[in-house]
């Protein structure tokens, strides 16, 4: 009787005992070593990987001039598989184990958020990529966000999208509203409504649609039924094509169209919407205009896609890449004019200065996030039939807001 | 005699666990156990019904959820302590199971396992428009101030996950011990004759219900303190019932240590996999694990080692 | 604001939504139904059918539809492979409820990662001369995105039903869960009629897919969305019974399409499920089951 009832238990010992043992192997080299987490499976493994191949050709850049302080720059990472729960085991693997000197963060919102208690109790500098407002809840000064939302990252979101729409005569009166249900579409959609009524329009249609929907179709004929003068839609790749196919496919009239659609960035979905484009003003952050040809970014770009050749990844890498990028630049050149790893004087040489990146200069406000808002607003024009070559070129994805990187203006209303 | 090892063991995991919190200060195995703990849990209360019965739930991830989303309620209404969270979530999931399972236990097998898929994704739309919980754009969840005896919060929520661990496999073998477990596998291999026997068949499977659904949701309500940030895509991750449905499979269903055999085996391989290997191959190994035990090892680990012995013995007689 | 225009729109639309579902449905109906087999990992195989109909289009400029039909005969291929399998692990040692349920979800997972190493996570679309045009009848809009699908959809299930009440095997099949006894007496082997019903239904995947990709852009794990749908539309439809079936796919298109055109599309899954759930509670065989 007490054989049977000790094997089991002798069989969970010795399971416990081997996966203790074979997480306790530390690496150890001297080079400066900067650990992350970084989606390379799941919904978010496209943008992952994206921006490991851009990390990655800014560590052998900076390896070819010597390094960081002296020392040669290695990558710890891990694929968080685009689930949270996995962040804080990898960030504390990256600290306690791996013992990296620096750490950045993963992509996107949800993957940035958990690894916030442990780094905060570290009180390590933490650079992001692409999270959305993370934190306004957290309020850590060693905090900083990469992505050009601005400073009140929900609102300034689309406030190029309404400041364009109000320089237009007569004013539209009326807009609908649409976000698909997750994070960042509800949270750009709930910037637009905001702006909305601060300008006193009337809000038509503002509902919700289920994330992965097979077919919005009825969704935008009730939204054409509504009859606004302007429509926003905060939506994901799947969500967003099928969208703009209904809106051709049932002949939407609104005057502007577009605002926080994700995946009309990308080269592939590009291609295969084509002219149905047309018009539509949407958000961006880098497209290939020469207002934003800053130093560097050419040459950049021309690795990735290089890189990027075969690795299942948008070709060109425009919206996120040059981005994952610059915060290894941000966090780089900080490391180097302090001339040491001192989390805080890091943090605050970071705050006070303005960084020349490949995405452009570079100053973050109080909060961590960028000092001044560089949302894109971009106008698809001109766009021709399958064929992909022209979304690598000027002329296609004219930047309309901000004033300061300007290339054209409006086409207004969107459709006739 | 067969009480106290098991008792004995159950005290030695627990003050090992304790000290362990006193004297490691590497955070790492505290992050990474708490993930293997839950899916512990996960897995032991998904066999209650599934192993011992025979009935599939599929909707795992709702009543993990559910239990997620009590603690992100209540903690966000009145602030209640962690203690009154876990109970919350346990008494809701709880009824939960017990309605889930009086509505659709009297259907057939494969009827009960589809209408748990559907209850989840049921209670998915639900979450993605209620509000006040974050809906679908998720919500932050901070860790309170203090963390009980201990250097820090996830040390806290480590011993957590250790202590409801053992529970949940304390309760899951009174169950298979006692006379309802002789009930249950009398339901899992006939049913109908287990009734005829006089077999309380619709009583039993609602105890294990509500057991599986209990113990689903504790397993969850700690859950926003650990990751602080939640929403409805995390919260009912497919990847949580896979888990939940492998780890006994691959364990071993028919006994109460299956599950944990096999949790701890899945867990430490994909822990592992996280930080070395780092690529889809991980749910791959998830993937080709299942089918293969499956096909190859029905029982389990544990049916492979009581092969072995069965030979060893027949060697040696 | 309710119009005419709008409602029969609303039908109109949904009409075609749920022609397409009962494409995705049918296989399941098939193995779930008739079979017993609760092949959980068809909407993977059918995922598995639209990036054959990428990779064609894409590089040849084949039509998708056609594309579907053709590579039919090779889905029809893994499903009869898929047959032998689960019958010499499950079937025969007679474990087929719980263990062909986990072995089909562990399949599921193999094939998605297996086309994420090979494809990657990008959304994969596909090109026709159709897509993105519309037929407007009177004030009816119906996209010819969705109009091919549903006519497909609808000829292939129609094929469906008139082989199984038209030929011999087929009638084996509708007999093979329900009569054993009968099948016996036709002389048909049980073994070789769900071989050959497996491989129709995972050959119906094939076209679902080239369908599916016409419709909503495609990537490796678009598949779970429809696990729960399509389970629905089979049991409400009265488990096997293929015509049901169909009538079950419009019903849950056509509320789809009504919930998302005047209510709120967010809560329009909660209603196929909800319905999915209120008919198990209260009459389990289906709304066109059998009593």
């Amino acid at each position: 009787m007490i054989k049977k009832v000790m094997s089991p238990l002798r069989i969970i010992a010795i399971l416990a005992m081997v996966a203790v043992v074979a997480f306790a192997v530390p690496a150890q080299s001297k080079n400066l070593k900067i650990g992350f987490s970084m989606a390379l499976t799941g919904p978010l493994a496209g943008a992952g990987k994206a921006a490991l191949i851009a990390m990655q050709i800014w560590k052998d850049d900076i390896n070819k001039k010597g390094g960081l302080l002296g020392r040669k720059v290695d990558f710890v990472f891990y694929d968080d598989a685009t689930s949270p729960s996995k962040v804080p085991g990898i960030y504390s693997k990256l600290l306690n184990v791996d013992k990296v000197d620096l750490v950045v963060s993963s992509y996107g919102t949800n993957e940035i958020s958990p690894a916030m208690p442990i780094i905060m109790r570290k009180g390590l500098v933490f650079m992001s990529l692409f999270g959305l407002a993370v934190n306004d809840k957290f309020n850590y000064d060693r905090y900083f966000q990469i992505m050009p939302a601005g400073p009140i990252p929900k609102d300034d979101w689309s406030r190029g999208f309404f400041n364009l729409a109000m320089a237009q005569s007569p004013k539209p009166k009326s807009i609908a509203l649409l976000a698909e249900d997750a994070d960042f579409a509800l949270s750009a959609v709930a910037g637009a409504r905001r702006h909305a009524k601060r300008l006193g329009m009337k809000i038509v249609y503002d509902k919700t649609f289920p994330f992965g929907s097979p077919d919005v179709t009825s969704v935008m004929r009730a939204i054409k039924a509504a009859n606004a003068d302007l429509v926003y839609v905060g939506s994901y790749p799947g969500g967003s094509v099928g969208l703009v196919k209904a809106a051709n496919e049932l002949g939407l009239k609104a005057k502007m169209f577009g605002g926080g659609m994700v995946g009309l960035q990308f080269a592939g979905i590009q291609k295969n919407l084509g002219p149905m484009l047309n018009g539509i003003v949407n958000y961006d952050f880098w497209v290939p205009e020469p207002t934003l040809n800053f130093p560097g970014v050419k040459e950049f770009l021309k690795k990735y896609q290089a890189g990027a050749k075969g690795k299942g990844v948008d070709p060109f890498g425009h919206y996120l890449p040059p981005y994952a990028y610059a915060y290894l630049q941000v966090l780089g050149d900080a490391v180097t004019a302090v001339g040491s790893l001192d989390q805080k004087k890091i943090a605050a040489y970071i705050h006070k200065t303005t960084f020349t990146t490949v995405v452009g200069p570079v100053k973050f406000a109080k909060n961590g996030e960028w000092a001044k808002t560089r949302t894109l607003q971009v106008q698809f024009r001109d766009v021709k039939a399958n064929n992909i070559g022209q979304f690598n070129k000027p002329g296609k994805r004219i930047v309309l807001y901000p004033s300061s990187v300007k290339s054209g203006s409006i086409k207004y209303p969107y459709k006739q | 005699m067969k009480i106290d090892k098991f008792w004995l063991s159950v005290l030695v995991i627990l003050i090992a666990g304790f000290a362990f919190t006193k004297l490691a200060d590497n955070e790492f195995y505290f992050f990474t156990t708490y993930v293997v703990l839950q899916g512990l849990i996960m897995a032991v209360a998904w066999n209650i019904l599934g192993g011992f019965t025979g009935y599939v739930n599929f909707g795992s991830a709702g009543f993990f959820a559910v239990g997620v989303y009590t603690t992100v309620a209540l903690n966000k209404a009145f602030g209640l302590p962690l203690p009154v969270l876990l109970l919350a979530a346990g008494v809701i999931c709880g009824l939960l199971g017990l309605a889930a399972g009086y509505l659709t236990l009297r259907l057939k097998g494969v009827y009960f396992a589809i209408a748990t898929l559907a209850t989840a994704l049921v209670l998915e739309t639900i979450v993605n428009n209620w509000k006040f919980v974050g809906g679908a754009a998720g919500t932050y969840v901070l860790q309170p101030k203090g963390s009980f005896i201990f250097d820090n919060y996830i040390e806290l929520l480590f011993m957590l996950m250790l202590v409801l661990a053992v529970a949940a496999t304390a309760i899951s073998r009174y169950l298979s011990s006692s006379r309802i477990g002789q009930g249950l596998a009398a339901i899992r291999d006939d049913e109908v004759a287990a009734e005829c026997m006089g077999v309380p068949t619709l009583r039993l499977k609602l105890i294990s219900t509500t057991a599986m659904g209990a113990l689903m949701g504790i397993a969850g309500a700690p859950f926003p303190f650990f990751v602080t940030f939640v929403d409805p895509v995390s919260a009912f991750a497919l990847v949580i019932a896979v888990n939940a449905i492998a780890m006994p499979m691959i364990g071993g269903t028919a006994v109460w240590y299956g599950p944990v055999i096999g949790a701890l085996l899945l867990g430490a391989i994909q822990e592992t996999a996280t930080v070395t290997i780092s690529s889809e191959l991980n749910l791959l190994i998830v993937g080709v694990m299942l089918v293969l035990f499956i096909t190859l090892a029905p029982k389990g680990i544990v049916g492979l080692i009581q092969d072995y012995k069965k030979k060893k013995g027949a060697n040696n007689g | 604001m309710i119009t005419l225009e709008l409602f029969l729109n609303a039908v109109v639309a949904g009409l075609m939504l749920g022609g397409f579902y009962a494409a995705v449905a049918l296989g399941l109906s098939i193995t779930f139904g008739q079979l017993d087999i609760v092949n959980i990992a068809h909407p993977t195989f059918v995922i598995l059918g639209s990036f054959v109909a990428y990779i064609l289009n894409q590089n040849f400029g084949i039509d998708p539809v056609l594309i579907g039909v053709v590579f039919m005969p090779v889905f029809y291929l893994i499903g009869t492979t898929l047959y032998r399998v689960y019958y010499v692990s499950f079937e025969r040692t007679g474990q087929e409820s719980l263990s062909g349920l986990a072995f089909f979800f562990g399949l599921m997972f193999i094939i998605e990662v297996v086309l994420i190493l090979t494809f990657g996570v990008d959304y994969r679309l596909v090109n026709a001369a159709y897509i993105g045009k519309t037929l407007h009848i009177g004030f009816l809009d119906m996209p010819f995105r969705m109009l091919v699908p549903a006519i497909a959809a609808t000829i292939m299930t129609g094929a469906v039903v008139l082989y199984m009440t038209k030929t011999f095997m087929g009638k084996a099949i509708m007999a093979v869960s329900q009569d054993r006894l009968a099948l016996q007496l036709m002389g048909a082997d049980p073994i070789k009629v769900k071989r050959i019903a497996l491989g129709i239904a995972i050959a119906t995947a094939s076209l679902a897919g080239a369908l599916l990709i016409i419709i909503q852009p495609v990537e490796p794990s678009v598949g779970r969305l429809y696990i729960g749908r399509i389970f629905a539309i089979v049991v409400l439809g009265g488990m096997g019974s293929i015509s049901g079936t169909f009538v079950a796919a419009i019903l849950i298109g056509v509320v789809e399409s009504f919930i998302a055109t005047f209510y709120g599309p967010s809560w329009a899954p909660a209603v196929g499920f909800g319905i999915l759930l209120l008919t198990l509670a209260i009459r389990p065989q289906g709304i066109f089951g059998r009593a």
